[in-house]
């Protein structure tokens, strides 16, 4: 009798969570993860738009980046669904192949987001644009050093998309608009603190006149950071970052870093929902939809829309 | 093992303790079962889309790696032993099938041959600091989880190996032997998961692996006395354990293409969780493979019905934690009877 009661209730509670499904398109959006701020950020931006556009959305990720074959599960499930489309962010694209080819046989439009899909099923992918991102940087650093002087980089890689971009955005964005600042040196840490905190002072030894520093994602701008405060340059070379974290946000706060470039993770969330209901109205749009990104430093760091997309 | 009095007695006493379970371990099955077809209803009525022959490969294909392990994990959790290393074993397994198939470039059955002795190695080894050195199940396997997830890394340098230049590896876990049934191809994952089931089952009921398997969970010191070496039985049911984890590494690692050395840590807990909603006591001397298997598909079922009816996924962990928790409440009401 008592079970019989038990088993009602969780039937019950069934039914109250499980939303009916409705008569607007659904578009599931797979990720690579959703405790970490960056995901719910994301999130957040893909149930805003879900909103806009009137659509059903829902958003999933496996607990941790290494559950390849957990993602290839939710993936399935959620083709089962018969979606109208599909968001996906792949953790190893190799193993979800045979399920964005099923997506495609069966209609279903796929747009990629953040880091995307190594494949040309998906319709577009909508991610930072990092190159035009760091050639932001690079204004910035010219305007806090005052066009003039010499200027260093630390990048996580030389192999990986966003390390080339980066860099690349940054380094060229330099030489073709400001020929009196000069690139010393651009050298690679692996995105690891420690190693880029070494490499940092390495090159304040090797340059003492340096004005400006960039440290092109996390690990890298914390290595630049440690490494100006250790050799005592803080105030006299200026330290520009990348992405977010609590000791970065902590060193922009008090000043040692004067500013970092984040992304957009809300701006990601919305483009891949409005994509994929643009791709079911039949329109045409490009193979890479930029997401956008913001400039954050003391003065912005405690606004709204900067909050929003910062994380710890 | 100074005295062994009398030999010829000890079958006995090993079948008076391996008796006298099996009605109770029934009469979870027959619950387990119960609620699994109950949650299979519930989620039929609540979505078109969940009884579908698609979505029910796809619940069959989420379940066979969890199932396998899990397979494992009864037969030790049955001797009264834990072990939380298997799902690193497995990755650790998987890793060394991929060293050997796409990096030394050999034949993909020495490659499986090479993931089922490392499976045995790994699980013996757990064994012998359990049985010979002493250490407490839980740590030594703790211990071991940590070293094979170590050494996954270390070999495989922390990235992917895929099988590229073995386009037939895949087919192990995604291939069927039924190519006919058009709608509803199962594929071979699911069908060696229930091809150990029906062996492990054989094993655990008909030999006397099985029966010592029992009676060292229900009283290892009776056994003890009685003239068996348990010691041997305890290494040799880890070294079973670390073969099936074996076997759960070149499945994953044929579904996904690839061995994905991060993989594997919170498995091991899925696994254990399987085999307890299926009956298998934690205490040790009672538990069955069949449970073990509607444990595993309660969870997939479970998981799988929840993401259909779009249920967001906090709510999805909270009420998987609530099922488990549940499962276990009835387990322990029927026991005080």
């Amino acid at each position: 009798m008592k079970k019989r009661m038990v088993v009602l209730a969780l039937a019950l509670m069934l039914v109250a969570v499980g939303s009916l499904a409705a008569q607007t398109y659904y578009i599931p959006l797979i990720s690579k993860g959703f405790q970490h701020q960056f995901w719910q950020a994301v999130k957040e931006g893909a149930l805003q738009a879900a909103k806009d556009f009137k659509v059903n959305i829902t958003f999933e990720g496996p607990e941790s980046e290494a559950m390849v074959d957990k993602q290839i599960d939710m993936l399935a499930a959620a083709l089962a669904k018969k979606p109208s489309a599909l968001g996906f962010a792949a953790l190893d694209s190799k193993a979800a192949i045979p399920y964005l080819q099923q997506a495609q046989k069966a209609g279903i439009p796929v747009i990629a987001f953040d880091s995307g899909v190594d494949s040309d099923i998906p319709l577009t992918t909508c991610a930072t644009d990092n190159v035009a991102a760091a050639a932001y940087a690079a204004d910035k650093m010219a305007e806090l050093i005052g066009g003039a002087g010499e200027v260093a980089v630390i990048v996580h890689d030389q192999t990986s998309r966003t390390g080339i971009d980066r860099r690349d955005g940054f380094v060229n964005r330099i030489k073709s608009k400001y020929p009196n600042i000069k690139i010393v040196s651009v050298q690679y840490g692996g995105g690891d603190h420690l190693k880029s905190t070494d490499l940092a002072k390495a090159i304040i030894q090797a340059y003492p006149n340096l004005k400006g520093f960039f440290g092109a994602n996390e690990g890298s701008a914390i290595g630049v950071l440690n490494g100006v405060k250790e050799m005592g340059k803080v105030g006299k070379i200026v330290v520009i970052g990348y992405d977010s974290g609590a000791q970065q946000i902590a060193a922009i706060r008090s000043g040692e870093m004067a500013g970092a470039i984040t992304q957009n993770p809300v701006g990601i969330g919305y483009k891949t929902v409005e994509y994929a209901v643009k791709a079911l109205k039949g329109e045409k749009f490009p193979k890479f939809i930029d997401t956008g990104f913001y400039w954050y430093d003391k003065k912005n760091i405690d606004d709204p829309k900067i909050k929003a997309v910062l994380y710890q | 093992m100074a005295d062994t009095p009398n030999p010829a007695k000890a079958p006995v006493i090993v079948t008076k303790l391996a008796a006298g379970t099996k009605g109770a371990a029934a009469r979870q099955k027959i619950l387990a079962f119960s609620s699994l077809v109950l949650l299979i209803i519930v989620f039929s009525l609540m979505s078109p889309n969940f009884f579908q022959p698609y979505n029910l490969i796809a619940i069959m294909l989420a379940t066979a790696v969890n199932g396998v392990l899990a397979i494992g994990v009864t037969f030790v959790i049955i001797t009264g032993g834990i072990d939380l290393s298997v799902g690193t074993m497995m990755t650790f397994t998987a890793v060394m099938a991929a060293q050997t198939v796409a990096v030394w470039n050999l034949p993909v059955p020495v490659g499986i041959l090479v993931a089922l002795v490392t499976g045995v190695i790994c699980g013996g080894a757990s064994g012998i600091m359990i049985a010979k050195f002493k250490l407490p199940p839980f740590i030594a396997t703790l211990g071991m989880n940590m070293l094979t997830k170590g050494l996954s890394l270390i070999i495989a340098r922390s990235k992917p190996i895929y099988f590229t230049n073995a386009p037939s590896f895949s087919k192990i876990s995604m291939g069927t032997i039924f190519p006919f049934l058009n709608d509803f191809q199962i594929p071979n994952a699911v069908i060696i998961l229930f091809v150990l089931a029906v062996l492990a089952s054989f094993v655990l009921n008909r030999t006397i692996f099985g029966r010592y398997t029992f009676a060292i969970g229900s009283n290892e010191e009776a056994v003890r006395l009685s003239g068996i070496n348990t010691d041997r039985w305890k290494i040799a049911v880890y070294a079973v354990n670390g073969l099936i984890a074996g076997i759960a590494g070149i499945l994953i690692a044929s579904r996904l293409n690839s061995a994905q050395p991060a993989l594997g840590q919170g498995y091991e807990l899925d696994a254990i969780a399987a085999a307890v909603i299926g009956g298998t006591s934690l205490s040790g001397g009672e538990g069955t493979i069949l449970g073990t298997i509607i444990g595993a598909f309660i969870m997939s079922v479970l998981t799988n019905g929840l993401r259909i009816l779009s249920v967001p996924q906090e709510w999805q962990i909270v009420t998987t934690g609530i099922i488990i928790i549940f499962a276990v409440y009835v387990d322990m009401l029927r026991r005080r009877r």
